[in-house]
Order: structure tokens, then C-alpha cells, then sequence
């Protein structure tokens, strides 16, 4: 990464004649090294964000209990392994390896969602996850289609294209919970209760709180602030849990008619620090079977290799 | 983490028709051609998106430099007579 | 006979009202002829056209798919290969020694997954019983699977090698059963042996790298390939089902032949033997199990089993 580039007027005067038009930087332009570092930040959290969210909800795939549950929920894990490599690569036209970015994951230099620090204890799960969590992410997604960067717009357009499932299969497994036996609508409920407000801390800390929000929508990466597609989140909720006939654990949210938005309750900010700085339920764990999974398959990245580098000898000769 | 184990980046072009040009579609580490190839067709095919792909290696493209974007792509501008638009006396005559 | 094309109503890429990404029109329209260069492009999606599983569960609903006992009691031990098989695969993904490979055997997961889908619906149509009355609430010595697809995962040569194995037998299988004189069982064939076909491929290629990549591979490949090779003489031992099923299924004892030939010319190029190991008796056909099925069993049925009769 450039951190020492030299001053370079008419790259910084192109740079921001692009983001002042709203046009989109591609890989090779001038840019500034805070913006390069701002985005190889937030776009390899992302991609960590969907390699490491692979395992809440693979942990349910031998047991999903329907076949069709498990076909979905296995092409929908299967999506975020490509999601991750969407943005890993994405990542990578900005001149950070995908190794490099691996290699931070597993020193736990980098930072992924903090969600998926907590556990998935009842099927229910998959469908809060797809619906809460997949919902937050998307409302959180579908402005980045519009990012001022290239590589990211693009990876997020197919993203959010794929995506759109996603939170639909989570919708229509809690639906067939609520109107299941009584025993199946508990385990719907629950797992609103418990992913409601993980999913609300998904889009950062308050815009006071937020370092970085106010850099990234300067530079057109983030488009609106945290408060306000939170707000926007809650509002859809709102209106979908009544579909769903159950409840959101918060008395306060109502809809706002002097600022147009939707309120809620306060937000345990102490327990998202918490998870953050590693004392969620399940950091050690995501963070161990990604290492096991990455030092398992070394051997086999090895190999690949290996054989790639022969054939290339043996064609060398043979062309010779 | 050992070098010997990091696989090439390639470049991942996808034909979604009949009829159509292969369009980049992203990229993907794989340590050779036929497991690009391979990789390409699960990672970006999964949903009826080709019928063909093409994979290139990263390091083997070559690109314009940005930075002289001005003057590299000055030449057409302002070169209307090279588009049908520019022929306005003709216009209204049939099958022309 | 099978209805395909007409079923997919729905709008397969809308997202809940609001919160989809605007892509242009054009990606949303999947017409299937060229509309010139300017609708190319890299995200197009479509559901595309085969035979699915619902399909078949709508035939047997209507009546119009209707096996016999024998033909029924052969395409549940197809469907439970698969299933044990999808089940196995399933758990290598986000355990794979690579992001791409994680896709890879996802999408091979899924594959088997809809073949065994496709078989058991077609079976349970002959009893009244669903797919999932059939997953779920059999025992263990009701199920058919051959010993080979209930081997645990072991490291990846490993379920490379089972998989080097399943997808020779399978596509030599498949490809038999498309002339199948029972129009369903050529059907779910047809769709499989396309799919199935790049399993070999797949893993043919891994064959060839890890017995041709370093030295530790070499041995991890020969090792898998030790495991797995005495698993396959129960996959082409005949018994009387297969002379009641007659013209409607393959008998297995003819493609023992073709497999010898083309995995040894695989294993050939890859510079390692045909393992020499006596073969196993089997038994899965007939309800006898490796050790290894309960447990896997025990997992998939649990939560199912919980709340019988439940809708999910």
C-alpha cells in the first residue's frame, strides 16, 4: 500500500473532480492513501464479514429438518463463501493480497461483524439470520452499489443481486415456525428476542461515535449515516413482524412524524464493545475454525501449486 | 504464511448469451488454468449466468495508464463528422 | 409426462419491496435469444429449466408418476447414496482448503442433494410417503445406501477419493439409466448424469494434483485411495431386485468393467496403483451398514424428529 506516496497535485485535483462529479475511481487512479486505507479496511472487514458468517449457519446444515431447508440453506452459505471472494478480489485491485488479508484475519489484526460472535442454538436461528441479520446487511448494501469506488459498486451490485434471497428463505422459515405448533412459534420468538438487537448494532456505533462515518460519505463509500439506515431498518421490521404474527422485544419503536424516522429503545452499546474487544460467546471459536480450515488445507494449496509449477516446467521443455 | 502455497490471481470473463461478448465478471485464485476455468464456472455461473468463459491471468493484462487519460483519449473528441449525426442535410431522405 | 418451464412464476432476482439494488431492467429479463451487445453482461440470472424435485412431488400428487414396488425400491437406494453423500459434502463447507473449493464442493453437495431429492420423492410415491417421511423416519437398516458414501469426510484426498470413486460409478450409472424404460427414473438420470459428469471431472483433476504435487500430497492421495477402494465391489454387486427391476433400472455388474478401466487410466496418469486391497462385504443394500451411518443418521434426523409431523 502506498502510506509514503509523494504529493501529487493533479492526481489529487482528478481524484477530486471524480467524487465531486459522483463518478467512481477504478484501481489504477491516483487516490489518496487514506482513502485507499480507508477502503482496504472496510472492504476486507466485509469479506471477512461473510467468510466468518459462513459458520453460525453451517452449523445447521446437517441438521436443517427438511431436505428442501437444507438445500436452501446450503446454496445460501455456499453464496456467502462467493460473496467473500466477490470482495476479497475486489479488495485485491487495491494492492493488499488476499493472503495479506487472511494473514490479518487469523493475527486478529483485522475486524469482521461482530454478529457472528453469537451462537446459533435453535433452527429459528436461521431464519432470524436471514431475516434480521441478511436484512440489516442488505439495507446496509444496497447504497455501497453505489460506492465511489469501481471494483466495490460492482461486487456489491452482484452481492446484493444474490443476496435478495437470502433474506426472503429466513422470512419464510420463521412464518412456517409462527404458524407452526406452539412449541415451533416459541422457537421463532426466542430467536427474535435474541437476534433483534445484534442486528440493530450491525450498522456501527451512533454517527457521534463513529470515527469514520463522516470520512466515508466525504469520499461517496458510504452514502448515508448509521443512525439513518438504522432507523430505516427498524422501520421495515416494524411493519414485517406483523406478517410474521411476533414480536420485536422493544416496547419504543414507534414511527416519529416530527423527524420522519423511526424511533426505538436504547441499544447496549457496553455489550457490543464487549464482543468487539473479543468476549463475545463464539470469537475464539469463529476465529479457530477459520485458522483450522486455513492450516488444514495448506497442504493441499501446496499441492496445487506444486503440480501447477511442473506442468509449466514440462511444457517449458516441451515448446524448447 | 509460505509463498508456496498462494495461488495466481485471474481474471474471470463471462459470455452470458449466445451473441454476446464475454463481459468481466471478477476474479478468482486458482493455480492454474484448468482450475480457474473450473473455479470460474462455481463461483460465477451458480445462477445461469454464462454459457462461456474466459480466464486470463491478472499479471498478463495490460492497461492504459489513468494518469494520462487526457491526452491518451483526446483524439476523438470533437471528431463529430465520424458519426451519422453530423449529416444533417440528408436527413429525412429514406434508406440512408 | 414431466412438467418443466412454466412453473417459475415468481420474480426469481425481486427482493422485499424497497430494498433491492437497481440493476436495469435488462437483468431482470431472462429472455433466452440474443438481444445484441448491448444487453451483455456478467450478472444475468435465471432459475433456468429442468427437472426439480417439486415437479416430480406434483406428478405423484397428481397421480401421472407412479412407480412399482421393484422400480421404487431401486430408486430409494440411488436416492440414499446421494443423500448420504449430500449430507457428507455438506459439512466441508466453510472447512475447505480453499475459498474456491468450499463453492466447488458446495455445488457438488447441492447436486447430489437435488438427485437424491429426485429419487426419493419418486419413490415415496409409491408408498404415500414423502421425501422427507423418508430422510427423516426411516431407521437405519431401512435405509440403502452403499457403504462407500457413508465414509466420513477424512482430509480432503480423502473425499477426493470417495469422490473419484462415487463419480465414476455414478456417471457410468446415470448415463445407462437415461434409457431407462421407467420415463421418470430416465428423466432424473438425464438431469444428473450432466451434473454428475463434472463431479468426475472435478475430481479427476484433484486426483492428478495431489498425486502429482508434493510429496505429502502424493502419500495423502495414495492413503485416501486405500481407504476407499475396498468400498467399491458392493456398488456392482447384482441381487435379485435388480432382475424383478428389469429394463427399468441398470444392472451394476455391467459397468464393473468400464469403472476398472476408466479410473485405472486416471490413476495411470496420475502416476499411482489400483489399490490391491480385498473388497469389503457390503451389506447396504439390504440394511447392513458401515458403523459410520447411525451417527450421521442421528444428526440429520434429530430436530426433525423432535417435533413430528411439523411443517418447516
Amino acid at each position: 500500500m502506498a502510506e509514503n506516496q509523494p504529493v501529487d497535485d493533479a492526481g489529487q485535483a482528478n481524484f477530486d473532480a471524480v467524487i465531486a462529479k459522483d463518478s467512481r475511481i477504478e484501481p489504477k487512479d491516483w487516490m489518496p492513501a487514506d482513502y485507499r486505507h480507508a477502503l482496504v479496511r472496510q472492504m476486507s472487514q466485509h469479506a471477512h464479514s461473510e467468510i466468518i458468517g459462513m459458520q453460525p449457519e453451517a452449523n445447521w446444515i446437517t441438521r436443517a429438518p427438511s431436505l428442501k431447508r437444507k438445500a436452501i440453506l446450503m446454496a445460501k452459505v455456499q453464496d456467502e463463501a462467493g460473496h467473500g471472494l466477490y470482495l476479497y478480489s475486489a479488495t485485491e485491485t487495491l494492492g493488499t493480497t488476499r493472503d495479506e488479508m487472511t494473514e490479518a484475519l487469523l493475527a486478529g489484526k483485522a475486524r469482521y461483524s461482530s454478529i457472528f460472535n453469537y451462537p446459533t442454538v435453535s433452527w429459528a436461528d436461521m431464519g432470524a439470520i436471514g431475516w434480521m441479520v441478511d436484512g440489516a446487511a442488505i439495507t446496509n448494501q444496497v447504497p455501497l452499489c453505489r460506492a465511489s469506488y469501481g471494483p466495490y459498486a460492482r461486487a456489491m451490485v452482484r452481492i446484493c443481486k444474490e443476496e435478495s434471497f437470502h433474506q426472503r428463505q429466513g422470512f419464510e422459515i420463521l412464518l412456517e415456525l409462527s404458524h407452526g405448533t406452539p412449541g415451533q412459534k416459541a422457537m421463532a420468538q426466542d430467536a427474535v428476542n435474541r437476534w433483534y438487537a445484534p442486528s440493530l448494532m450491525m450498522f456501527g456505533p451512533p454517527d457521534a461515535d463513529s470515527p469514520n462515518t463522516s470520512k466515508s460519505m466525504a469520499w461517496n463509500i458510504k452514502r448515508f449515516g448509521n443512525d439513518e439506515l438504522r432507523s430505516r431498518f427498524v422501520g421495515m421490521l416494524a411493519e414485517q413482524v406483523k406478517v410474521l404474527e411476533l414480536e420485536l422485544p422493544d416496547p419504543d419503536i414507534r414511527f416519529n412524524e416530527d423527524t420522519k424516522s423511526w424511533d426505538y429503545g436504547p441499544l447496549d452499546w457496553a455489550e457490543f464493545k464487549e464482543v468487539l474487544a473479543g468476549r463475545g460467546p463464539c470469537n475464539a471459536q469463529r476465529m479457530e475454525r477459520r485458522r483450522a480450515a486455513h492450516d488444514d488445507g495448506a497442504w493441499v494449496r501446496e499441492a496445487a501449486a506444486a503440480y501447477a509449477a511442473k506442468q509449466s516446467a514440462s511444457n517449458d521443455r516441451e515448446a524448447a | 504464511m509460505g509463498t508456496g502455497e498462494v495461488w495466481p490471481l485471474w481474471e474471470v470473463f463471462v459470455r452470458s448469451n449466445r451473441g454476446l461478448s464475454h463481459v468481466h465478471a471478477g476474479s478468482l485464485h486458482a493455480p492454474d488454468s484448468a482450475m480457474a476455468l473450473r473455479n470460474a464456472r462455481d463461483l460465477y455461473t451458480r445462477r445461469n449466468e454464462g454459457v462461456s468463459i474466459w480466464v486470463v491471468p491478472s499479471d498478463a493484462i495490460a492497461a492504459s495508464d489513468p494518469d494520462s487519460k487526457g491526452s491518451f483519449f483526446e483524439s476523438p473528441q470533437g471528431k463529430d463528422y465520424r458519426h451519422a449525426t453530423y449529416y444533417v442535410k440528408s436527413e429525412g431522405v429514406k434508406h440512408l | 409426462m414431466i412438467p418443466t418451464g412454466s412453473h417459475h412464476s415468481q420474480a426469481r432476482d425481486g427482493s422485499l419491496a424497497g430494498v433491492g439494488p437497481s440493476t436495469g431492467s435488462h437483468h431482470r429479463n431472462p429472455t433466452p435469444y440474443s438481444l445484441g451487445d448491448s444487453s451483455a453482461s456478467a450478472t444475468r440470472i435465471t432459475p433456468g429449466n429442468a427437472l426439480r424435485p417439486e415437479d416430480i412431488a406434483l406428478a405423484a400428487a397428481e397421480g401421472t408418476a407412479h412407480p412399482r414396488e421393484a422400480v421404487a425400491e431401486y430408486a430409494l437406494r440411488l436416492g440414499d447414496d446421494a443423500l448420504i453423500l449430500a449430507q457428507r459434502l455438506g459439512h466441508w463447507i466453510s472447512r475447505g482448503p480453499e475459498l474456491e473449493e468450499d463453492v466447488a464442493l458446495g455445488n457438488i453437495a447441492l447436486d447430489q442433494l437435488g438427485h437424491a431429492r429426485s429419487f426419493l420423492t419418486y419413490a415415496g410415491a409409491a408408498w404415500g410417503k414423502s421425501e422427507d417421511d423418508l430422510a427423516y423416519y426411516r431407521r437405519e437398516p431401512e435405509f440403502r445406501s452403499a457403504h462407500l458414501f457413508e465414509q466420513p469426510n477424512g482430509d480432503f484426498a480423502v473425499t477426493i477419493a470417495r469422490q473419484f470413486i462415487a463419480a465414476s460409478y455414478q456417471y457410468l450409472l446415470y448415463r445407462e439409466l437415461t434409457r431407462s424404460s421407467d420415463p421418470m427414473l430416465a428423466a432424473i438420470a438425464g438431469k444428473a448424469v450432466k451434473e454428475v459428469d463434472y463431479h468426475l471431472d472435478h475430481s479427476t483433476q484433484w486426483v492428478l494434483r495431489l498425486a502429482g504435487g508434493t510429496e505429502e500430497s502424493n502419500r495423502r492421495m495414495i492413503a485416501g485411495l486405500e481407504l476407499m477402494w475396498p468400498f467399491v465391489g458392493e456398488l456392482f454387486e447384482d441381487d435379485p431386485l435388480i432382475a424383478e427391476v428389469g429394463d427399468a433400472g441398470v444392472v451394476p455388474s455391467s459397468l464393473k468393467e468400464e469403472f476398472d478401466r476408466a479410473t485405472a487410466a486416471v490413476l495411470a496418469e496420475a502416476g499411482v496403483e489400483v489399490p490391491a486391497h480385498p473388497m469389503a462385504t457390503g451389506g447396504g443394500r439390504h440394511g447392513r451398514h458401515s458403523e459410520h451411518l447411525g451417527y450421521l443418521l442421528a444428526e440429520m434426523q434429530v430436530l426433525a424428529r423432535e417435533y413430528p409431523g411439523a411443517s418447516w
